[in-house]
């Protein structure tokens, strides 16, 4: 008897089904009932609501204990300063159930991992076995950036699989073309670094020797990629620990249904919150960011990506009266030659760290919310790029900047409610990344990636400043990192740290500002740097009246004889230099190179012992019109540093006036007449809006604009069509006005010919988005 | 959790205080919040027409207390458009498209290149109150940014009758 051909195998998931009938069966019921996995009851919640509490609370608790644990084991200070890791729990479709606090954007990145593990098969090869470990950081399927690397740990139960638990370090350095683990000089995934597509690397909780001889010498941070991935593996074992005793305690059948009841009860959940916080309608907004690479000093392989560009990404939130809602990106423009594109997972996952910072600030952030929303993302466009050779490495330098706008349009709605404690103007670009590599003070090959813009300022409230060098959005909980650690991890020197003033956007209510720390290079051999921040452009515009944050900049000093001048006790630049209009360190280093200019991207740069480094984070956006600024809360400003002296009239129009000690006070007349001039002069310098239009118009018709403006328009229009209509009817555009990138003078490779990662034989990608 | 009409008043005036702002950043919504917050802010405009849904600190939907028409309105009282248009095109705007013009604002170097990016202010007509600021590209459209779906809002959402509508 042949029994080959008529038994079905038998899977691994529990009950008996492979993990891909498994993720097919929940998908079908999801769509045809509309709630999670067909679960239009939720039985074990509403049956036995304590036990169900219970189960989360203790799961929860679990998973943050290990991060708290785990992130002591590691050595890189990136993850340990700054707690740039997360663990999440998934069930056996790879949905999440529950995560830990930390990077929480791979909520989605790991279960993407595990799904295209389903969805190519995994379970027959390589096979999906008890204590297996496997290793995943490719952005082409869903991670956020190659830095990122995934731990991944099935969870068996009596011999099925049950779960999965994923951990997620950022390490410092990848072995991409320049040192650091978001660099800028690759233009092509090929230069992004070591990458690694849900590799099985070990069995019987052990690495294999060939993964730990071959990754190690892929990168250049040796010692703590070994150290990292020890606190991956610790966290991922401490969870299938706590799962395993979950079970033991409360049972196989509930910890089953909970696994998948608390999807659903996400997915509820945020449509509650929907409903409880905002104004259904539709939103509109648009971020934008600078990427200058026709610089002398961006120097990238290819000739064809040596070209100004912006990139660019419109919204429009729809909010339903059924608390639904959908996010469409129509009109976004196209992947490019740099590392700042993105995967549509990251995009979308990443937005949920914003939201657990308003809308659903609860520990009950799973795949539910994913589940309860619509997104639409061009595929062509950067933040779903189709094409697989694109870079990633530093997909944050527009995320940061596309999210921004939509604050913006949820705070139009907290604040129509009343809810002006949840309004935020915006967050910062974070940014400069200080990166570079060399031998470092203990002579070994080192790389380095300062996370002291995990602490930006904070966009503005409706009702409070933003909170000044506080937060990034991509950690709800960052942290600038003690200087001494900084200088351990650096061969560079802490001359200075201070606020930048004026990097706030005004307003009623200022964003909060940034800061700034000057690091002189020492101990360093055969060293580089570089810079990566938004220059020309400012991301975060303000809301309401307010005013963007300030833009940035860099500042780098060579050859700048501070050997001789420490030698001779003569004054050095620590602080200071407040004003970069009128800057005083230059007279300070008077034989030095001196680069401080509007270049605030760069690729590696030679830097050597007493060169200078000016490390500035950037502020947050404004809320309200300035001119509405409490007098003395300006005069405050200007008095700890936040504000310079002069814009406290031109912007605020408070007239100061100097008391003991140097320090200002509000003229209350003096203020009142300014700004009644300055209410005066607005109207006086301005035209009806529609007058302007005509004026601008003309400009349009005439192409008067620069290439890197109209080549964003161009590749927005081939890809949105609805966006270019609505641009032609906006503007009555006649018929014969065309705009197409083939037309300007510039290269845009990638325009016509692209090949997605799904076109490779044997692949089967996961779509996670409406494309 | 429900906060006294005294309190909202403070958040409105920016004054609350760190422990309230606490427990309402982190404790459930209070669904009444939008009818007191209505009448502090009538409380607040100098002029009787009644505030549907307020757009920004100085910009609000409202009925016209004469005719029922909604209206878009500013704090000063200057009415821009019916409440479904884009009220920035009533407005009167200046755009900064220059180096000068942006370092009014900001330090040199810390200031936008306005072959990038130019800054568009919208002022109230009547007073010169700073409504709103775009920071696009040369070339953008206005943007019309909110469109409330005020009934679905009111009856749906709060289970508040819709104001009459001419």
């Amino acid at each position: 008897m042949n029994i080959q051909t008529t038994a079905e195998t038998r899977g691994i998931v529990r009950g008996g089904e492979t993990l891909k009938q498994h993720r097919d069966r929940l998908m079908e019921a999801t769509k045809r009932t509309r709630h999670y996995a067909g679960i239009e009851k939720m039985e074990l919640r509403d049956n036995h609501p304590i036990q169900y509490n219970k189960l989360f609370s203790r799961l929860r608790a679990g998973v943050v204990d290990a991060r708290e644990t785990a992130k002591k084991i590691a050595a890189s200070p990136i993850v340990e300063q700054e707690g740039e890791l997360c663990f999440t729990l998934y069930n056996a479709a790879g949905d999440a159930i529950l995560t830990s606090t930390g990077i929480i954007i791979h909520v989605g990145t790991m279960g993407a991992a595990i799904k295209y593990m389903i969805e190519n098969d995994w379970e027959s090869n390589p096979g999906i076995n008890d204590k297996d470990i496997f290793c995943n950081n490719d952005s082409l399927i869903g991670n956020v950036h190659t830095c990122d690397i995934h731990t991944i740990v099935p969870i068996f139960h009596e011999g099925e699989l049950i779960g999965w638990v994923g951990g997620v370090t950022h390490v410092i350095d990848t072995g991409s073309v320049g040192p650091g683990s978001m660099s800028t000089g690759q233009v092509q995934r090929f230069g992004d670094g070591y990458q690694v597509t849900c590799r099985k690397i070990g069995h019987n909780d052990t690495l294999m020797r060939d993964w730990l001889h071959e990754s190690q010498r892929s990168v250049r941070t040796t010692r703590y990629w070994m150290l990292d991935e020890r606190t991956r593996i610790a966290g991922c074992h401490m969870i299938r620990d706590l799962v395993e005793q979950v079970i033991a305690d409360e049972g196989i059948e509930n910890y089953w249904k909970f696994a998948y009841e608390a999807i659903e009860h996400g997915r509820v959940g945020l449509q509650a919150r929907i409903k409880a916080m905002t104004i259904p309608g539709k939103y509109r907004q648009v971020g934008f960011v600078d990427v200058p690479y026709a610089h002398d000093d961006v120097r990238v392989p290819s000739d064809f990506a040596k070209v100004d560009t912006i990139m660019h990404t419109p919204s429009e939130i729809t909010i339903r009266p059924d608390g639904t809602w959908r996010l469409d990106f129509e009109g976004a423009s196209r992947w490019g030659w740099h590392t700042y594109n993105a995967h549509a997972v990251s995009f979308t996952s990443g937005i949920w760290v914003m939201m657990t910072q308003s809308l659903i600030p609860t520990e009950m952030i799973n795949d539910g919310a994913a589940y309860g929303t619509e997104f639409r993302l061009p595929k062509g466009t950067w933040m779903n790029p189709n094409d697989r050779r694109v870079a990633f490495s530093y997909s944050w330098h527009f995320l940061v900047s596309s999210w921004t706008a939509l604050w913006r349009g949820l705070s139009r709605s907290y604040f129509g409610r009343g809810y002006l404690e949840e309004v935020n103007a915006g967050n910062a670009n974070t940014s400069n990344w200080l990166q570079g590599g060399g031998f470092n003070q203990f002579d070994e090959i080192h790389a380095v990636n300062s996370f002291e813009c995990a602490a930006n300022g904070v966009g503005a409230s409706a009702h409070m400043d933003g909170i000044s060098h506080a937060a990034a959005i991509w950690n709800p909980e960052g942290d600038m990192g003690d200087m001494e650690i900084w200088e351990l991890a650096e061969p560079l020197v802490y001359l200075g740290r201070q606020i930048k003033a004026s990097s706030g956007g005004a307003g009623k209510y200022r964003g909060g500002c940034g800061f700034e720390s000057l690091r002189m290079v020492w101990n360093a051999k055969d060293w580089t740097m570089f810079f990566m921040g938004n220059g020309h452009i400012s991301s975060d515009w303000g809301l309401m009246g307010g005013y963007p944050a300030a833009s940035g900049y860099r500042f780098e000093a060579h050859d700048t004889g501070l050997k001789e001048i420490i030698a001779n006790g003569g004054p050095i630049p620590h602080g200071g230099d407040t004003d970069p209009e009128n800057p005083t360190w230059e007279a300070m280093l008077p034989d030095a190179k001196i680069k401080r200019d509007k270049q605030a991207i760069t690729t590696e740069a030679m830097f050597k012992d007493y060169d200078l480094y000016l490390n500035y984070m950037r502020g947050g956006p404004g809320f309200g019109d300035p001119l509405d600024r409490e007098p003395e809360a300006v005069a405050q400003d200007v008095n700890g540093g936040y504000l310079l002296e002069r814009f406290a009239a031109s912007v605020y129009g408070v007239k100061l006036v100097k008391g003991e000690n140097d320090q200002f006070s509000a003229d209350e007349a003096g203020t009142e007449a300014l700004r009644a001039q300055i209410r005066k002069e607005r109207l006086e310098k301005a035209v009806p809006t529609r007058e302007w239009m005509k004026g601008e118009r003309e400009r349009i018709l005439s192409k008067d604009a620069g290439v890197h403006v109209q080549q964003m328009f161009a590749a927005s229009f081939k890809l949105g069509p609805k966006f270019e209509e609505s641009f032609r009817k906006f503007w009555d555009l006649p018929v014969d006005w065309q705009l197409m990138e083939a037309d300007l003078p510039i290269p845009s490779y990638g325009r016509e010919y692209s090949m997605d990662i799904s076109e490779l034989p044997d692949v089967k990608t996961v779509q996670f988005v409406d494309e | 959790m429900a906060y006294t009409k005294a309190k909202i008043k403070d958040l409105v005036d920016g004054k609350i205080d760190r422990d309230t702002l606490h427990t309402m950043l982190s404790t459930p919504k209070d669904k009444e919040r939008f009818e007191i917050y209505l009448d502090i802010l009538q409380e607040q405009v100098p002029w009787e027409d009644k505030i549907i849904l307020p757009l920004g600190p100085k910009l609000y939907i409202v009925q016209h207390a004469s005719d029922k028409k909604w209206v878009v309105k500013s704090h000063a009282g200057y009415e821009f458009c019916d409440w479904r248009e884009n009220w920035k095109l009533h407005a009167v705007m200046r755009v900064r498209e220059t180096a000068e013009e942006m370092e009014e604002l900001y330090p040199r170097l810390m200031a936008p290149s306005t072959n990038w990016q130019v800054i568009r202010e919208y002022y109230c007509p009547k007073s010169g109150d700073l409504l709103d600021v775009e920071a696009p590209t040369p070339w953008y459209p206005v943007i019309h940014d909110f469109e409330p779906d005020i009934d679905a809002f009111y009856t749906e959402w709060l289970g508040l009758p819709v104001p009459e509508r001419a």
